[in-house]
């Protein structure tokens, strides 16, 4: 039997064993770059630390605003995100320990197809999109993000909801071993819970979110998965989401709990409704520096073609 | 009128030259330091350092410190009554005046970079919410309390000058008022200032029971 002599490789053709090892961080850094140039603006993409994992075939989306996006760090380092504690800063410095695998989403009520799914059953069959959106605290604060994700009604019509379900509830994790914030006395009433409206949660601008940047989502932004609905303040979009349940009556929301005259179950942004305390006209733009002006904040926080239709005939002074 | 009870407990008493020449500087540059903490955390890396929304956090560090300056003005005389340390009252008209400096950054905070010098919307707020208008009584009330604070104005004033300078204390308890009203939920800490407070307005009723 002729055994072939391998031909000569050349020293040059050979892989460095650093860079073998490195090979994760290249490709991530080759993933990056190219998710960059496609995707998200690459200025703000600079920050995101090697350790992130990378979300694979990640497509750009015509519902994407033009608009400069936030850098990782403000959108890492400036959260409301209770769990962790408090403070804007508390999450990205609290969340280390936080693990967001393996993951499981409980999915009952008034659908056909309901139990345990893990987080790749869940992901899994979806293909995922850059969204990037304006993001408006209720706190009259703004930022641009590029989420990576994939529509919110895609996964629910996969469990096959009855004609019972007029609403969706979501609940977020309890783990006060790996969330300080749940483990003191003046937080909120845990597990989180959110709603939307049958047709707000299957609107195509809402999104479940698995990642920012084309990396997986990171801690203090609700990993592993967490809701996104544009066009309402943000504390709608619930983060670390554990339970997706099928309602036929309004679910209760945490902060219209915590303060009803504050906070209602819509929440859609707003200019003409003021909080009780601060004034929603205009919000301050994240990122901007010391010396940018407030912006005018946006009806639908500048969705409303999209969505206002949603709404004819409900008087939303009153449903705030 | 309570007398003032000489305390047992031997405490150190300086000379009024050392308070002058020595603790009042010292006293003085210590105050300056979170004005010069922030602007070296603004100027040092570019603003970086104040976070990702600078102008919320200079407006709550400026305000932070405002009220802590109020609270260890007001615990000046109970501290002296206490401890019977009478060159204590020789800080406290720098401590007050810090309290107003600082104050006044927050306001000028708020005015300039937050607001822009956006009248209408300052007057709303003002007008619509009742922290801000809580903010804004006591900065106008401690005006005059800054402008009498010299020892001018003290002799020109004579005992009015006291009743004027009790203003203090409606004062103290609407600043605490306002951060905790604009706390969104964790009110933890405003408790604890509001606390304090408490018990430094307690003491003084306290003192002056009947019998």
């Amino acid at each position: 039997m002729l055994i072939k002599k391998a031909p000569d490789i050349k020293p040059s053709e050979i892989t460095s064993e650093s860079n073998f090892m490195n090979r994760r961080e290249f490709i991530h850094s080759a993933g990056l770059a190219g998710a960059a140039g496609l995707l998200a603006t690459p200025s703000g993409a600079q920050d995101v630390p090697a350790s992130a994992v990378p979300l694979p075939d990640i497509s750009p989306s015509p519902l994407s605003t033009d608009e400069p996006p936030n850098s990782f760090e403000d959108i890492t380092t400036y959260n409301n995100f209770y769990e962790f504690g408090t403070d804007k800063g508390d999450p990205g410095e609290n969340s280390g320990k936080f693990k967001p695998r393996p993951w499981e989403v409980t999915i009952d009520g008034e659908a056909e197809i309901t139990g345990t799914f893990s987080y790749e059953d869940i992901v899994g069959p979806h293909p995922l999109e850059e969204r990037i959106y304006r993001l408006r605290c209720v706190e009259a604060w703004s930022m641009v993000i590029p989420w990576v994700g994939f529509p919110l009604g895609d996964l629910l019509q996969r469990y096959k909801p009855t004609s019972k379900a007029r609403y969706v509830a979501f609940e977020t994790i309890v783990r006060p071993s790996e969330m300080p914030g749940q483990r003191g006395f003046f937080g909120l009433d845990w597990p989180y819970v959110e709603g939307l409206r049958m047709d707000e949660a299957m609107h195509p601008l809402t999104i479940m979110a698995v990642g920012v940047y084309g990396v997986e989502l990171p801690n203090p932004n609700g990993a592993p998965l967490r809701l996104i609905v544009p066009w309402k303040y943000g504390f709608k979009g619930i983060k670390s989401i554990v339970r997706i349940s099928f309602t036929e009556k309004e679910p209760p929301t945490t902060w219209s709990l915590q303060a009803p005259s504050e906070y209602g179950f819509y929440a859609n942004v707003n200019p003409t409704v003021d909080h009780p305390r601060w004034s929603q006209a205009s919000e301050r733009p994240i990122g901007a520096g010391l010396f940018a002006p407030r912006q005018t904040t946006l009806m639908f926080n500048g969705y409303g073609d999209q969505v206002a239709s949603l709404y004819e005939g409900l008087d939303l002074r009153r449903n705030f | 009128m309570a007398t003032v009870p000489q305390s047992n407990i031997m405490f150190w008493s300086p000379s009024l030259r050392q308070v002058k020449r020595i603790i009042k500087p010292l006293v003085f540059i210590a105050s300056l330091m979170p004005f010069a903490w922030l602007l070296l955390e603004a100027f040092g890396t570019l603003g970086r350092g104040l976070g990702a929304n600078p102008i919320e956090a200079i407006q709550d560090w400026f305000g932070i410190w405002a009220l802590r300056f109020l609270l260890i003005t007001l615990s000046i005389s109970p501290l002296r009554h206490i401890t019977g340390m009478v060159w204590l009252l020789q800080l406290r008209r720098m401590f007050g005046l810090f309290a107003f400096f600082y104050a006044s950054i927050h306001f000028l905070n708020y005015l300039v970079l937050d607001k822009r010098f956006d009248f209408p919307a300052i007057i709303e707020d003002v007008l619509d919410r009742l922290f801000i208008t809580l903010g804004a009584a006591s900065l106008l009330l401690l005006i005059p309390l800054a402008i009498t604070s010299t020892n001018g104005w003290r002799r020109r004033l004579g005992r009015r000058w006291q009743k004027l300078h009790y203003l203090i204390y409606p004062i103290g308890i609407m600043v605490c008022w306002h951060f905790f009203w604009q706390v969104k939920q964790d009110i933890l800490e405003p408790l604890i200032y509001c606390l304090i407070l408490a018990m430094l307005l307690g003491y003084r009723l306290w003192r002056r029971r009947p019998g």
